[in-house]
């Protein structure tokens, strides 16, 4: 029952957000501020995650199909194939539900408890409009781009760790890079990302936004988020997987 | 003139305000006290419309709040300033940010002219320097004055204060006493203050409203407080020796 009550005021609460800014100037203002602290700040993690993670995948998939039976270009082929569908979309959306779900939950709760929503209240300012709306447009904006970005480092991961260590040769890789390619793929992870980035945004402004009592419930409240946060996002993504390419 | 009628509250079951009435004249310093417990803040909350009453009626200068449409509240509610017990000051913005953000947000001046009223209102609180530095460089003391030129740069018709003077030395609680009873004479505005501090309250108390679980209780000045008989308020008021004392001393004078 209070799962109900809670998704019951989760909606409630965006229809409040999705009203018109009530001043565009200050609206582009703070866009601008989420845009830098939401995804510019966001930008060296993701980075050197995308990276590692694109260097591991074709480590691990040279090591486990060394056979004169399977072919090198293969590695290349997994490789893409695993930072496109999966490891940048929904790994880095994992990644980015801990670290911006538990800013945007903290930021938005310590506002709370210090009394500085209801000063907006008090303005006669739509709190929620004015506070989630511009991070859900930062959010919805930067993260295709970030997560393509991390596409491109992973599969140049996989490429130099395979390359430096002389797992495989830079051509069988790049001729299972290019193999098969389905330019789908890529409108899959970035819807998948559009909808990650969404949860990102709001679930962690939710649990800020209604948080009661001090500091430790701050903390609890961003713990919260980003459980709360990564769970939706897989469930998701098996719903998606399950739309768009079952 | 602010009338509030019959106002009632209740949180889960509980009633926290009984049936209130009362009204806040302008110009003068209107305090709430009452213990911990008692509805205060409730009731100022009710008042600047961040809790909405189960029954009665708040008249703002004849706009009733019930039968106001979200747009007239709305404009209503810029009309209203506040001075919130921490501050509420935005922590990412600058002093000059936190006072110049209503402005931004409800008027169409430009910079300049947001930057001199701004500069009035810092003038006004005796913070002429502070214009850039954020409210973690600041003492408590500033920070209710960086409150109160925030709560006023807009002009409000109604000023309200919860707890002022909370977590200041006794100079700065009178600093800021005398500048909220300063601001409201000079600008004519109404200003409910909630208080514990009973040195504001017998120096700027221009009326008084005691709350007792939910009730009010009594009303009068802080010259009235002396020689009330009401026997909960003269426990609340007198339950320092020093307060005592000096009610013995005032009583015995006026005798």
């Amino acid at each position: 029952m209070n799962y109900l009550k809670h998704i019951g005021k989760y909606f409630i609460m965006l229809k409040q957000v999705f009203r018109k800014p009530q001043k565009w100037s200050v609206f582009r203002e703070m866009l601008f501020r989420e845009i830098e602290d939401l995804g510019l700040k966001s930008l060296g993690i993701i980075m050197f995650i995308s990276f590692f993670v694109g260097g591991v995948v074709a480590i691990q998939t040279a090591l486990n199909v060394d056979s004169p039976f399977i072919p090198k270009y293969l590695i290349g082929f997994a490789t893409k194939r695993s930072m496109i569908l999966e490891f940048a979309p929904t790994f880095m959306s994992v990644i980015l539900a801990g670290k911006v779900g538990s800013y945007i939950s903290s930021s938005i709760g310590t506002m709370r408890v210090t009394e500085q929503i209801d000063a907006l209240e008090v303005m006669g300012i739509n709190s929620l409009n004015y506070l989630v709306l511009p991070k859900i447009v930062a959010v919805l904006f930067f993260y295709p781009l970030l997560i393509s970005l991390a596409m491109f480092l992973g599969i140049f991961g996989g490429y130099c760790a395979g390359t430096l260590t002389d797992l495989f040769y830079s051509d069988d890789y790049i001729f299972g890079l290019r193999l098969d390619f389905d330019p789908y793929f890529i409108k899959y992870a970035l819807t998948k990302t559009v909808v990650f980035a969404f949860v990102i945004a709001t679930i962690p402004a939710y649990h800020g936004y209604y948080v009661k009592g001090g500091s430790l419930e701050v903390g609890r409240a961003s713990t919260q988020a980003v459980v709360w946060t990564s769970v939706v996002i897989i469930l998701l993504n098996y719903f998606l997987t399950q739309m768009l390419l079952g | 003139m602010i009338e509030v009628t019959n106002l009632y509250k209740e949180f889960k079951g509980v009633p926290v305000l009984k049936g209130i009435s009362t009204t806040f004249e302008k110009g003068i310093t209107n305090m709430i006290i009452g213990q911990s417990g008692s509805g205060k803040t409730v009731f100022l909350k009710c008042l600047v419309g961040l809790h909405i009453p189960d029954s009665g009626i708040i008249c703002f200068d004849g706009r009733k709040h019930t039968e106001l449409s979200i747009k007239e509240h709305r404009l209503l509610r810029q009309e209203i300033g506040m001075v919130f017990q921490g501050g509420a000051l935005y922590d990412s913005l600058t002093v000059e940010e936190n006072i110049m953000f209503p402005l931004k947000m409800f008027t169409d001046q430009s910079l300049e002219e947001n930057l001199d009223r701004v500069n009035f209102v810092l003038k006004r609180v005796n913070l002429e320097n502070a214009n850039n530095k954020f409210p973690a460089e600041l003492s408590g003391g500033m920070q209710k004055r960086v409150s109160i030129a925030r709560a006023i740069v807009m002009n409000p018709k109604y000023l309200f204060c919860d707890e002022p003077n909370s977590g200041l030395d006794p100079n700065t609680a009178t600093v800021i006493d005398n500048l909220i009873k300063e601001i409201t004479e000079e600008y004519q505005i109404i200003t409910v203050i909630n208080s514990h501090d009973m040195n504001s309250v017998m120096e700027i108390g221009e009326k008084i409203i005691f709350l007792k679980d939910g009730v009010k209780e009594w009303e009068g000045s802080n010259k009235d407080i002396f020689i009330t008989e009401n026997e909960a308020i003269v426990n609340f008021v007198y339950s320092s020796n020093l307060f005592r004392k000096v009610r013995e001393a005032y009583l015995k004078e006026t005798k």
